[in-house]
């Protein structure tokens, strides 16, 4: 008999636990939410009771402020949900607390990756390889344009120029959650010791990623320098303050972005970044391929992203494969 | 090669137009001959590679990648180049890149025939970056903003010299302008160029202001509202050159066909037509002009219905005798006694205003209503021909602008010092009565904020009234006035309004006046000169 995996179902909003009635990262309230990470196309507040790793969770009580019906999983364990459902949060190295969602039910197995990354990253332990009859994959980058360089590459970048301009600041674009933190953390592993800079909306998220014994070095809030403290300096900041009137109180600022897209330069055009630094919390295409191929799924399918290309590469490698149209879920500025 | 990609990469994401020339001239300076001559030629669109088209990179990369793979890949990232740059596989050792020189070598001599195999031979010694430059610099399709003029003002930069000499030597030079380096670069003997039509830098003109000149020492005569040429003929060749040192002899044959005599003559290249110049004998306005401005060939019809010609203002050389540091009522004797011997469809004489005085001269301007004529100009009888802008020498007296009321539409960040501003505006006027439900058309664009006080007011302004947003551009809720001077309007078919002003500016933010009460379509159509 034809497997068809109809105990998991692929909604607009969300992907379907249908014994168990739960849903995967839903993008509307439901009584049951099994969430992979913390990033807000992911993860929303307003229901029932929350899965998800203490982490995510924790994240999630500082960006919503609700505790209640949160159920936390730590890595690795598998819990029993209703109608003979078994769950397990796998960690998928995107960012603190991300997790891919392991669901097995009469024999199958089924994976939901989230967001992933293969690279290593300070900020979170590894993707893990799992083996499944069906792999739901997002495929953000899913082009073959996107190859990340190494982060070494690009963080070597963002210091030589911080080192060519001492009397301007580097302001770096990061996404809040993750990509911030993880662009500290590296440039901490590659050696730069004196104070980075926030914005006031990053502060909250770090504090947070230090509560959890993740060494980010000195930080201050910009709104705290004196007079000439910024020259030399680097700043982080939220991508939307970059050529905000919040930038204008900058010693000549170099306008930075760290995120995938930076690797087309439109795109990096558009949002006016001098430097930009090709730094991705998301898997690129060779991930991608490389981690369908690893995992050797009977099924791939696609929640978001670029599927159509993805499609096209399973069709090429004899691969059974489909596209989820599933809302809601953002191109991060990862 | 890699700094070439290095420069390449930082000019696409720098703004400033005085951060690109500090990029630009820091090359020229640092990087050894003749790679840095053939980078300038690549920047300035210098070079072409017959063999290699934007079709032979397709071609290239469909022989490596799934066809449906490489339409999604070049549809996302928007350009050949660039996407064949990042699908290209990475070097399997450490790349060996060629230099600028070697690439462009290596460049000329493929054939059609064997480009698919001498250019992958040469991406695969360089990486991702190094990749762009090099199908950029093939392909002959750099659109990163550098302009020849821009190009050559860093060279100035580089090396101190003045941008003039520049101009003047850089013309009739091939890549890579060894020459040309060794004369900026190393203080060598200016590339020798008797034999060659060459461009020389023009001689420009002060706006009058609140100057007045006595008419003893200056002469007056009309500034015509056509395009200011150069023709040049040397060594059996004759070329026409645009304000900027453009060659434009392909779009105006007729006259490059019709001088005949060695000199190097300025003036104003005008269309003939049925709005009259009067008794000079027929200027048509600007607008008969642009039919046939930007063509690379000209149709014999066009010829016909819009014939060039060029009314004279001045003589830089004549059958080989420099004028230019002799005084402009010198050159002007050489110049009339030059006309009469030019073919007389193709070449006139601008003439010298009479007037008493100054006040008569206000007069006559007042009165001229002629529609090619732009204004009046006043030169310094004694002045030299000198390039450039030189205080005291030559005025501009425009004729006085037209105004209008114009109500801001949308607003864009500008550019350096008003970069992180919303100064760029779009303004329109109502096709109709606003109260009668009449919509706003665009009419024209123009940057406005000169003291950080209007910046910031202006900028605040469009935060607070801002209704929608397309990528960079702010569209505002319709409430503020402009007044908006302007030459000229015309008809024109590129734009929803069917009308386009000449040299829009804006004069006044009119925050007394209320958007409704702006001007309407008609007006701006009753001023149309066509
Ligand atoms: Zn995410
Ligand atoms: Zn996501």
């Amino acid at each position: 008999m034809a497997r068809d995996f109809s105990w998991i179902r692929p909604e607009p909003w969300g992907i379907h636990v249908v014994p168990a009635d739960c849903w995967i990262d839903p993008s509307r309230p439901v009584d049951r939410a099994l969430v992979t990470h913390g990033h807000a196309d992911h993860a929303r507040g307003g229901h029932g009771s929350t899965f998800a790793t203490p982490e995510t969770l924790a994240i999630m009580k500082l960006r919503y402020a609700t505790e209640a019906g949160a159920v936390p999983v730590p890595y690795g364990e598998r819990i029993a949900l209703p109608g003979g459902v078994a769950a397990t949060w796998i960690p998928a190295g995107h960012v603190l607390g991300s997790a891919q969602i392991l669901l097995e039910h009469a024999g199958e197995r089924i994976v939901v990756t989230g967001d992933f990354k293969r690279r290593p990253d300070p900020t979170c332990p590894p993707f893990e390889v799992t083996p499944c009859d069906v792999l739901i994959t997002e495929a953000t980058f899913g082009l073959p344009v996107f190859r990340h360089p190494p982060v070494e590459q690009e963080i070597a970048k963002l210091l030589s120029a911080l080192a060519a301009n001492p009397e301007r600041c580097v302001l770096v674009g990061a996404y809040a959650l993750g990509k911030a933190q993880r662009l500290i953390a590296e440039l901490r592993r590659a050696g730069h010791r004196d104070t980075i800079w926030l914005h006031g909306a990053m502060e909250r998220m770090c504090r947070l990623y230090e509560d959890w014994g993740i060494d980010l070095g000195p930080l201050r809030l910009v709104s705290e320098a004196g007079k000439g403290e910024l020259a030399g300096a680097i700043i982080v900041a939220p991508p939307s303050a970059l050529n905000d009137r919040w930038s204008r109180r900058l010693p000549d600022p170099i306008t930075a972005m760290a995120s995938g897209w930076m690797q087309v330069r439109q795109r990096a055009r558009q949002r006016m970044v001098e430097l930009p630094l090709v730094i991705s919390d998301h898997a690129d295409w060779n991930e991608l391929t490389q981690t369908v191929v690893e995992v050797n799924p009977a099924e791939t399918w696609i929640t978001h992203g670029r599927e159509e290309a993805m499609l096209r590469w399973c069709q090429l490698n004899q691969r059974k494969a489909r596209a989820l149209a599933l809302v809601g879920y953002e191109d991060e500025d990862d | 090669m890699e700094e070439f990609a290095a420069l390449l990469d930082a000019l696409v994401y720098t703004r400033s137009r005085n951060a690109k020339l500090k990029l630009l001239a820091d090359y020229l300076r640092s990087t050894p001959d003749p790679d840095r001559g053939w980078a300038l030629a690549a920047l300035t669109d210098g070079l072409d590679f017959p063999a290699v088209k934007s079709s032979t990179i397709r071609n290239l990369l469909m022989e490596r990648i799934d066809p449906v793979l490489w339409t999604l890949s070049r549809e996302y990232v928007g350009d050949s180049a660039e996407t064949a740059s990042l699908l290209w596989p990475e070097p399997t050792e450490a790349p060996s890149p060629p230099t600028v020189a070697e690439a462009v070598d290596a460049l000329s001599r493929m054939t059609r025939a064997t480009v698919m195999a001498e250019l992958p031979r040469l991406l695969d010694r360089l990486d991702g970056n190094g990749r762009y430059a090099l199908l950029k610099l093939a392909t002959g399709a750099m659109r990163i903003g550098i302009s020849a003029r821009l190009a050559k003002t860093a060279f100035a930069q580089a090396f101190d010299v003045s941008v003039e000499d520049v101009e003047e030597h850089w013309h009739g030079q091939a890549p890579p302008y060894t020459a040309l380096f060794d004369w900026a670069a190393h203080g060598a003997e200016p590339p020798n160029a008797d034999d060659i039509p060459l461009f020389r830098p023009f001689m420009l003109a002060h706006g009058l202001e609140d100057t007045q000149v006595d008419l003893a020492d200056y002469a007056a005569e009309w500034k015509w509202d056509g395009i200011r040429v150069q023709v040049v003929r040397a060594g059996g060749a004759t070329r026409v050159y645009s304000r900027s040192g453009d060659d434009i002899s392909a779009t105006f044959p007729e006259i490059a066909e019709a001088l005949h005599i060695d000199a190097v003559l300025d003036g104003e290249l005008l269309v003939r037509g049925a709005h009259q110049g009067g008794e000079e004998g027929g200027a048509a306005s600007f607008n008969a002009l642009q039919q046939r401005l930007g063509r690379k060939t000209v149709s014999k019809k066009m010829r016909e219905e819009y014939p060039a010609f060029v009314r004279l203002y001045d003589a830089l050389i004549v059958e080989g005798k420099d004028l230019r540091p002799r005084p402009w009522s010198e050159r002007r004797m050489a110049l009339e006694a030059l006309v009469p011997q030019l073919d007389p469809a193709r070449f006139d004489l601008s003439a010298v205003i009479a007037a008493a005085d100054f006040a008569e001269l206000s007069a006559i301007r007042e009165r001229a209503r002629d529609d090619a004529i732009e204004g009046v100009m006043l030169k310094r009888r004694d002045s030299p021909y000198v390039a450039g802008r030189r205080t005291g020498l030559w005025y501009k007296w425009k004729r006085d602008p037209l105004l209008v009321d114009c109500v801001l539409m949308y607003a864009q960040r500008g550019s350096g010092k008003r970069s992180s501003f919303y100064s760029d505006y779009t303004f329109g006027c109502w096709d109709g009565d606003p109260d009668e439900g009449a919509d706003l058309l665009p009419v024209g664009k123009a940057y406005f904020g000169f003291t950080d006080e209007e910046l910031k007011w202006l900028d605040r302004y469009v935060r607070n009234h801002t209704v929608n947003r397309f990528g960079p551009v702010r569209e505002t809720d319709r409430s503020l006035v402009f007044e908006v001077a302007f030459d000229s309007v015309h008809v024109s078919k590129r734009h929803k309004s069917g009308v386009a002003m000449r040299f829009p500016r804006i004069s006044r933010i009119r925050t007394d006046k209320p958007a409704h009460e702006a001007d309407r379509m008609d007006t701006l159509r009753k001023l149309i000169r066509d």
